[in-house]
C-alpha cells in the first residue's frame, strides 16, 4: 500500500468509519461519493458501531505476499448490524470455532509490516464478542 | 514536592486491556532447566501477532471512553507511556489519537520512563487539566515487554495496560487527591538503542532500585496527607513479581486484603508500563464510592510516583459500560514455548 493510499484511507481502517446517506439513510461503507442503494450524493461521516455476524467465511493457507508471518488465517464477510458488508480478518479466534452467523466486534489491529525498516499497516479486524461477566 | 493544581482533577475514564494468549512459567521452565527452576509467576500474557502497544493503547482507550462518555474531540492530549513502542521515531500517540477519534487539535507523545511511563503521563495529565488548558487528557501506559530467551525476566515479561482519561474532578469517578515523584539516578535496568533485549543489575534492582523508590514515595504520600495504611481501602504498586511489592506493602504496613485487588501478577505477568495502572483498573471494578486508594508505580532508571485516590459516587454507573479487567484475564488461551517463540518473534525465518 503506497503511504498516500494508507494515509487517506486511515480512519476507515481504523476505526470503520464510514457515511450514512442522507436520501435513503442507509449506512455506506467504505466512504464513497455515491450512494450505492439510491445513486444520490453520500452522506456525512458515521462511525460504524463495529458490531456484525459472520456471513461467510474462508480460511487461508496460501495467503498473498507481506501476509506469509500470519498464516493460516481466517477472513470473513462480515454483516455489520448497520447493514454494510465488509470483508476483513478475524483475529483472536480459534478457526474451528468460527461459524456462519457467529457475533463479532471490530477490533484495530496489525495488518502487515511492510519489512523491518518499512511502515506498520493498523487496520479493522474483527473477534468474537468479548464474553463479559454478568 | 508537587503542588496541588489550580482546578481539582480526577480520572474520568479509566479502561484495561489484556492479549489473550498465556504461556504458563511451568512451560519456561520445562525448556531451559528442566522443569528445575520455579516461576515467580503462574503465568504470564502474550499479545497475538497482531497486536502491539498501539493497537492494545487503542483498545484499552475505547474501554475509557465507553467509560467516560465524553466526545473525543475534546481531548487535548494523547499521551503513551510504554518501552515497547512500534516504532523508534513516529509516535504510537498520533496512531492512537487517530484511532479514536481525538485529531487533529490534541497533543500526541510517547512517554519513556522504563515502567513508569504511563504514571509520568498521568502526572503531566494532571498539570494540563488542573492548569485549565484540556478539559480531558488521555495517558496511557502500555507494553509489550521482552525479555532475553533463557534469563530470568523471560518467565515475567508480559504484556497489558490501561487508558485514564483525566478531567475536571466534579466529573471523575475517582478524585485524584494529591500526587508525587521521587527520583534518583539509578542504573538497575536498561535497554540501549539498537538492542531488543533490555539488561539488568541482578542484585541491584531490588533495594537501591524498587524498594529504595517504591517504599520513601508511599510512606512521603501517608506523610503529606496525614494518613496511614489502614486508612486505606486499597494499595496497588508496581508488580515485576509477587515477592517485591508483597514485601514493599508488607514493609509498609499494608496487609493483604488491601492488596488483594490489585495483585495481577501472578496471572499476567509483569506489564512493565501498565502493570501498577492495570492493577488500579482492576481495584476499580470492585471499588465502593468513598474508598480510598494509594498508587505508586516504579520504573527503572529510576522512579516512582504515588497518588492518593479517592473514589466517588460515579464509579458505580461506569464499572459496566466497558469490558471489565478480570474479563480480559479469564479469556486466557494457553500456548506452549514454540507458540511463544512465534508470537514474539524470535524465529528467524528470513
Ligand atoms: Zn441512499
Amino acid at each position: 500500500m503506497a503511504i498516500a493510499t494508507t494515509w487517506r484511507t486511515k480512519r476507515q481502517r481504523y476505526s470503520l468509519e464510514g457515511e450514512v446517506c442522507p436520501t435513503c439513510h442507509q449506512a455506506i461503507f467504505p466512504p464513497r461519493d455515491v450512494c450505492p442503494h439510491c445513486s444520490e450524493p453520500a452522506g456525512p461521516v458515521h462511525t460504524l458501531s463495529g458490531r456484525g455476524e459472520v456471513y461467510s467465511f474462508t480460511t487461508m493457507y496460501n495467503v498473498p505476499r507481506g501476509f506469509e508471518e500470519h498464516r493460516p488465517y481466517t477472513v470473513a464477510l462480515v454483516k455489520l448490524d448497520e447493514g454494510p458488508l465488509v470483508t476483513a480478518q478475524l483475529t483472536d479466534v480459534n478457526e474451528q470455532e468460527v461459524q456462519i452467523g457467529m457475533r463479532v466486534e471490530m477490533v484495530t489491529r496489525k495488518l502487515r509490516e511492510e519489512g523491518s525498516e518499512g511502515q506498520i499497516i493498523y487496520g479493522y479486524k474483527f473477534r468474537p464478542l468479548l464474553q463479559q461477566s454478568a | 514536592m508537587l503542588n496541588q493544581p489550580v482546578k481539582p482533577v480526577g480520572i474520568v475514564g479509566y479502561g484495561a486491556y489484556i492479549p489473550r494468549y498465556r504461556l504458563p512459567g511451568a512451560e519456561i521452565s520445562r525448556i531451559w532447566s528442566h522443569g528445575a527452576e520455579r516461576s515467580p509467576v503462574k503465568e504470564k500474557a502474550v499479545p497475538g501477532l497482531d497486536e502491539d502497544t498501539a493497537t492494545m493503547s487503542v483498545e484499552a482507550a475505547r474501554n475509557a471512553l465507553a467509560r467516560a462518555q465524553i466526545d473525543p474531540r475534546e481531548i487535548r492530549a494523547v499521551w503513551i507511556g510504554s518501552e515497547s513502542h512500534p516504532y523508534a521515531v513516529k509516535p504510537t500517540g498520533t496512531i492512537v489519537a487517530e484511532a479514536i477519534g481525538a485529531t487533529p487539535a490534541t497533543q500526541a507523545a510517547d512517554w519513556q520512563f522504563a515502567c513508569k511511563a504511563g504514571t509520568e503521563a498521568m502526572q503531566a495529565g494532571i498539570g494540563f487539566v488542573g492548569s485549565g488548558m484540556a478539559r480531558y487528557v488521555l495517558a496511557i501506559g502500555m507494553d509489550t515487554a521482552q525479555g532475553r530467551p533463557g534469563d530470568a525476566l523471560e518467565y515475567t515479561a508480559g504484556a497489558g495496560g490501561a487508558a485514564f482519561i483525566l478531567g475536571p474532578a466534579d466529573e471523575a469517578v475517582v478524585v485524584i487527591q494529591r500526587s508525587l515523584s521521587y527520583v534518583s539516578d539509578t542504573t538497575d535496568f536498561w535497554r540501549r538503542p539498537g538492542s531488543h533485549y533490555p539488561r539488568h543489575a541482578e542484585r541491584f534492582s531490588g533495594d537501591p532500585g524498587y524498594f529504595g523508590h517504591v517504599i520513601p514515595a508511599a510512606e512521603q504520600m501517608m506523610e503529606l496527607m496525614g494518613a496511614q495504611p489502614g486508612d486505606y481501602d486499597h494499595v496497588v504498586v508496581h508488580q515485576p513479581n509477587v515477592k517485591f511489592p508483597v514485601r514493599a506493602m508488607r514493609a509498609l504496613g499494608f496487609r493483604p486484603e488491601q492488596w488483594q485487588a490489585g495483585l495481577l501478577v501472578p496471572e499476567i505477568g509483569n506489564t512493565y508500563a501498565g502493570s501498577a495502572i492495570v492493577g488500579l483498573t482492576a481495584i476499580l471494578d470492585v471499588a465502593q464510592p468513598g474508598q480510598r486508594i494509594l498508587l505508586v508505580s516504579y520504573g527503572s532508571g529510576a522512579g516512582s510516583d504515588a497518588f492518593d485516590l479517592r473514589v466517588t459516587e460515579r464509579l458505580l454507573d461506569v464499572q459496566r459500560r466497558a469490558p471489565q479487567t478480570w474479563d480480559y484475564i479469564r479469556r486466557r488461551v494457553v500456548i506452549d514455548y514454540a507458540t511463544y517463540a512465534r508470537l514474539r518473534g524470535k524465529l528467524a525465518t528470513t
